[in-house]
């Protein structure tokens, strides 16, 4: 990662418990109650890369149409970051899981 | 008694609440699908809890039919059926296949409303991919839904009334805008005005947020091109060549990108609507009659049937719901539907005029170099759509270039990159847009996993 550390900028503060997840092994702290892809971006500047390029991705449409901000639940499997709440304990991955032992 | 018929009505926006809240006054029972967690659609969409976000500042003169909307959703609720986070992925003999919460299930119909909106109709240039670029609708949902700003130095870049407003939003909440780059020339806004002037309240407020913008000094360019997003994986500037040619260099973070709307039209077209290329917004729409009709049975209101902004959509709501009354036999009241009618024929020949004063650039997408990305799902460049077709003998459609390069083949199946790729088929073609023929619906509308999927079949 580099110095710009985070994509979003909150504008307003947000009320309620603050929770605890992890993605791609790190500690990421959010709100209950905020989008995960909220919670990720406030603090990293990209989700995900793609699966051809390798280029990094944010999403883009933030309205659950384009489908470019898709992370993993190592329960619930793929999820759309931008349409899907912060929940206490998930565990999250920028790939599906099992494509790093693919990749070697 | 009424008739027992089941209807469902797709989409919890003003157009599907509008539906709704009709066909409930006529003692049916309706079930509403909204695959949003909160009632409101796009536009009047509600912020996620525990935002401290002051919503009537932030909708300014529409604060206060935002407010009634929701209040008059909440009076509707305990006489519905309604169903929040839930997917239609298909739509076949009267039935909906529909995804809650991981789970499949079917639901019959005898008539349905789709009330499924519009999202932002995006043309592509260099670099567009880049983490920090968003559409434009994107940047106030990230504002509307989650009280963040897409970046700290915002570009709002495109051709669109709701650039001006959106940047508004943005200042209100302490957002910099670097700048509000339009790519129609202001001589076309000039041209449209008396298509405008049709609407003298919405014109008048497109015009405050513009000359709010200039007093604070905020760049307001008309007639640009975009040349390219700088950035080494984020968005460091964005390039533009002004009016006169000159390139101008715009420092920001993040920018936000649209062209205007584009309706969701794919499960009316699989529901059995016919669509036909509009060369004024330069899309495929579907075709319906002035209440909304488009196949026996199947009723369209709001922006996904015809471009219109909220207002048109409360209205054709109401009208699609009268119509579905009447095609029942019932009676409706006639001097509203008058009254419906001519609100919604004044608003939409409004939206005419923003197509022309808010153009979709297509000299510039024909021109795009071949190293531009078209398919951001798919990865696939310009160049690739161009090679493909040049190996081609005889006439390409857009279907076969799909199949041939996977572009639209992807996760957002076409929504992002079709009316580009429309333009570069028709444009390497030497043919009209609407000769490049359409993307075809498929489902399911949106990605859904094969376990579901299996469980549906």
């Amino acid at each position: 990662m580099d110095d710009h550390a985070g994509q979003f900028v909150r504008a307003v503060s947000r009320q309620g418990p603050r929770i605890m997840l992890h993605f791609d092994g790190e500690a990421v702290e959010a709100s209950e109650g905020e989008s995960l892809l909220a919670a990720l971006l406030t603090q990293r500047s990209f989700l995900r890369r793609t699966e051809l390029g390798s280029e990094p991705r944010a999403g883009f449409c933030l309205m659950g149409a384009c489908q470019d901000c898709w992370i993993w639940s190592d329960t619930a499997g793929r999820l759309r970051a931008c349409t899907t709440n912060a929940t206490a304990g998930m565990v999250l991955r920028s790939q599906p899981p099992g494509v790093d032992a693919l990749r070697g | 008694m009424p008739c027992v018929a089941e209807i469902v009505v797709v989409g919890a926006g003003p157009a599907g609440i509008n539906a709704a809240e009709r066909l409930c006054a006529h003692g049916h029972r309706v079930m509403l699908l909204d695959e949003g967690r909160q009632a409101g659609g796009q536009g009047y969409r509600r912020p996620s809890s525990g935002l401290d976000l002051d919503m009537a500042a932030l909708m300014g003169t529409e604060a206060g039919k935002y407010e009634a909307l929701h209040a008059r959703f909440a009076g509707l609720l305990p006489q519905i059926d309604y169903r929040p986070q839930t997917l239609v992925w298909a739509v076949e003999d009267r039935t909906l296949h529909v995804v809650q919460a991981g789970v499949a299930s079917t639901l019959r119909f005898d008539a349905l409303v789709l009330a499924t909106g519009a999202m932002d109709k995006i043309a592509p240039f260099p670099g567009w991919t880049l983490p920090g670029v968003f559409t434009l609708g994107g940047a106030q949902v990230a504002l509307k839904d989650q009280g963040c700003l897409i970046g700290r130095r915002v570009a709002f870049l495109g051709s669109s009334p709701l650039l001006v407003l959106a940047a508004t939003q943005y200042r209100k909440l302490g957002g910099e805008v670097v700048a509000i780059a339009d790519t129609t020339p202001f001589a076309r806004k000039l041209a449209a005005l008396p298509a405008l002037a049709r609407s003298p309240r919405t014109l008048w407020r497109g015009l405050s947020y513009l000359g709010g913008a200039m007093l604070a000094g905020v760049p307001v360019l008309h007639g640009v091109t975009p040349v390219k997003v700088v950035g080494d994986g984020h968005v460091e500037a964005l390039i533009l060549r002004d009016r006169r040619g000159r390139e101008r260099c715009f420092p920001c973070d993040a920018i936000a990108l649209g062209y205007g709307l584009k309706p969701e039209t794919q499960l009316a077209e699989l529901a059995g609507a016919t669509l036909r290329f509009d060369e004024a917004f330069r899309l495929w729409l579907p075709q319906c009659d002035a209440d909304g009709r488009a196949a026996p049975g199947l009723y369209l209101a709001g922006d996904g049937a015809a471009i219109g902004g909220a207002d048109a959509a409360e209205a054709s709501g109401g009208l699609a719901a009268m119509a579905l009354l009447a095609d029942l036999g019932e009676p409706v009241d006639e001097r509203v539907r008058l009254v419906l009618r001519r609100r919604l024929a004044r608003l939409r020949s409004f939206q005419k005029g923003l197509a022309q004063a808010f153009a979709w650039p297509v000299a510039q997408i024909r021109a795009l170099p071949d190293e531009v990305m078209l398919c951001r799902c798919e990865e696939v460049r310009i160049g690739e759509i161009r090679q493909a077709m040049a190996q081609q003998l005889g006439p390409v459609e857009i279907n076969r270039v799909k199949a041939m390069t996977r572009c639209g083949m992807g996760r957002c199946q076409g929504r992002v990159c079709g009316p580009a790729l429309q333009e570069i088929v028709a444009g390497a073609a030497g043919i009209a847009g609407e000769q490049a023929g359409r993307l075809r619906a498929q489902a399911p509308v949106k990605p859904i996993a094969l376990s579901v999927a299996g469980e549906a079949l």
